[in-house]
């Protein structure tokens, strides 16, 4: 087979591609910087792959027009920023109990409010577990590539079919504006779930029925065979309301444990040059970039570092850093915000060793050489 | 080895577009390359810079750290960016501009960027395919193939002659002796 060649990609484009391939062919959103790249994308492509794009009115609109195409049968996704993300919030908790899958896409900026635009950062890394109210199940992950970008959205598409949830996407501005050339892998190489349908035409007609022994109902596709009903309240396996704290009680834990349950399925980690490290840098999406390179120079002036990044970053992957801490002498959380993913990682290894912080909020980039100088003056 | 291109201008320029260009080549050339930029708010006006890294290895850290090449169409560009440069780096600007004080007359290749764009080729707009005509030109990255390929895929169908005869234009605003003196091997 000839070598297949590199293209030039941005990772915002990564990220629409990806998406096409893993089958979305419904998006509407509202354009928003850093993001809009994949608006503008997807307002060129799905037409040519027989999808829908929509330029709704709002983040909110946007969000429940995701919510309707998906009910339907159809893979769909959003794609916002860190104002939008805060917008979509109430529809992305109605996608959590009703059991809806899509794909909302964060490409985080700096600051509250609208903050600095263009700049990126990584300040929506708490709001993407707790962005929406009560407990709720939630699958965030976060590519460091625009490679990455392109095989991870496919991975985001085929977690929320299977598990029946909105995933949200959690990229930031560094990964979203770069190009990098990429290589495509081929349609064969991919592995793409489908949705689990059922007509519920046999015996058991129930919309939100649970065969024992799994978590997850299949999806009977909105509008076709019998007609349902799909709430925002609490819902038996008819999905009409209920009043019953028994019912409602077997719900939201079905809803938790259908995601804590399938930790090693949904979680995924990137271990660098960690087997004979003394100290580990935790960091997540674009951050590994820096990362990576103090690795590296670290590593030629002699220090043993590696690198320890969650890939999955909702649910952190407590488990993998839990058995990595033995051979740690400490531990370095870098990140674009004031502490974020640093009190998930304390919470882990606070106990054990030391865990030292390197956050940035002005809109700058964490450098190599910074994370260098931290790493030093740990050692010391 | 790693070599950063540093492209600032004003928005509206096309200086993104310019390293975005290069970056296009650099993977036709079978490069290694990663593209970004920064820039304000605004969509015209404000200052803005992007960066092409070079490599023929992988590029970690996505970012520039010291320019080795410095392009600068604004005079707020050129005094901003001039101080943060790798030794020796090779500094082109519009000759329209004034070099700063502490930036060597040597390593600065002041070329006629923006009037060659609007006298010559006809169209100011074409002044960011002017420049990677020189900065081919000047450091002798690409053959015509790959730069050609590079601008093909950013430009409208049916621009392709006036984009050949900017590239051209800028190409010829460097010198074979130039060309000698600031060639870079990747």
């Amino acid at each position: 087979m000839p070598e297949k060649k590199a293209v030039l990609m941005q990772g915002n484009e990564a990220c629409v591609e990806g998406a096409i391939a893993a089958g979305m062919r419904f998006y509407a959103g509202y354009p928003i910087t850093p993001s809009t790249e994949i608006a503008e994308q997807c307002a060129v492509r799905l037409p040519q792959v027989g999808g829908k794009f929509i330029q709704m009115e709002d983040e909110l609109g946007s969000m429940a027009a995701v919510l309707g195409a998906s009910v339907t049968g159809v893979k769909a996704m959003t794609a916002t920023s860190g104002p939008g993300f805060s917008l979509k919030q109430e529809n992305i908790g109605y996608g959590c109990l009703a059991e809806i899958p899509c794909v909302v896409v964060d490409v985080q900026r700096t600051g509250p409010s609208t903050g600095l635009p263009t700049s990126p950062a990584q300040g929506d890394y708490m709001q993407a577990r707790w962005g929406t109210h009560g407990d709720h199940p939630v699958i965030a992950l976060s590519p460091s590539s625009v490679q990455e970008t392109y095989t991870l959205i496919i991975r985001a598409f085929n977690l929320s079919e299977k598990y029946r949830t909105p995933v949200i996407f959690l990229m930031d501005e560094i990964v979203g504006h770069m190009r990098e050339g990429v290589v495509l892998p081929s349609p064969a190489e991919l592995i793409i779930n489908k949705r689990h349908i059922s007509y519920r035409d046999g015996a058991n007609k129930q919309c939100y029925f649970v065969p024992e022994g799994a978590y997850v109902p299949a999806m009977k596709p909105f509008g076709q065979g019998e007609r349902y009903n799909i709430t925002g309240l609490a819902h038996d396996v008819s999905g009409f309301p209920t009043g019953s704290n028994a019912v409602a009680g077997d719900l939201f834990t079905r809803l938790m444990e259908k995601i804590d349950h399938n930790l090693d399925d949904i979680v995924r980690v990137e271990e660098f040059m960690l087997d004979d490290a003394d100290t580990a840098v935790v960091c997540f999406g674009g951050t590994a970039r820096a990362a990576m390179s103090a690795v590296l120079e670290a590593r030629a002036a002699g220090m043993k570092v590696g690198m320890f990044r969650p890939i999955t970053v909702w649910p952190f992957p407590a488990a993998q850093l839990r058995a990595r801490l033995a051979g740690l002498k400490r531990v370095l959380m870098v990140e674009h915000n004031y502490g974020q993913m640093l009190l998930e990682v304390q919470r882990v290894a606070a106990e054990k060793l030391p865990v030292g912080f390197l956050g940035r909020i002005d809109g700058t980039v964490i450098s190599p050489a910074d994370i260098l100088k931290k790493l030093r003056e740990m050692e010391a | 080895m790693r070599y950063e291109m540093r492209f600032s201008g004003s928005g509206g320029q096309g200086v993104i577009l310019a390293s975005v260009i290069v970056a296009e080549a650099a993977v036709a050339a079978g490069l290694q390359t990663v593209q970004s930029q920064a820039y304000g708010p605004e969509a015209r006006g404000g200052m803005c810079r992007a960066e092409t890294i070079l490599s023929r290895e992988r590029i970690w850290y996505s970012k520039v750290v010291r320019p080795s090449f410095l392009l600068a169409l604004t005079q707020q560009a050129l005094d901003k960016y001039a101080r943060e440069l790798e030794e020796g780096a090779v500094v082109m600007i519009d000759s329209g501009l004034t070099i700063p004080e502490g930036l060597d007359e040597d390593q600065v290749l002041s070329l006629p960027i923006l009037a060659t764009a609007r006298d010559e080729v006809g169209k100011l707009m074409t002044a960011n395919i002017v420049a990677v005509g020189a900065v081919n030109k000047a450091l002798g990255l690409f053959d015509e193939e790959a730069l050609h390929e590079g601008v093909r895929r950013h430009i409208p169908v049916g621009t392709e002659e006036l984009n050949w005869k900017a590239l051209e234009a800028g190409a010829r605003l460097v010198s074979d002796a130039q060309a000698a003196k600031f060639r870079r091997t990747l």
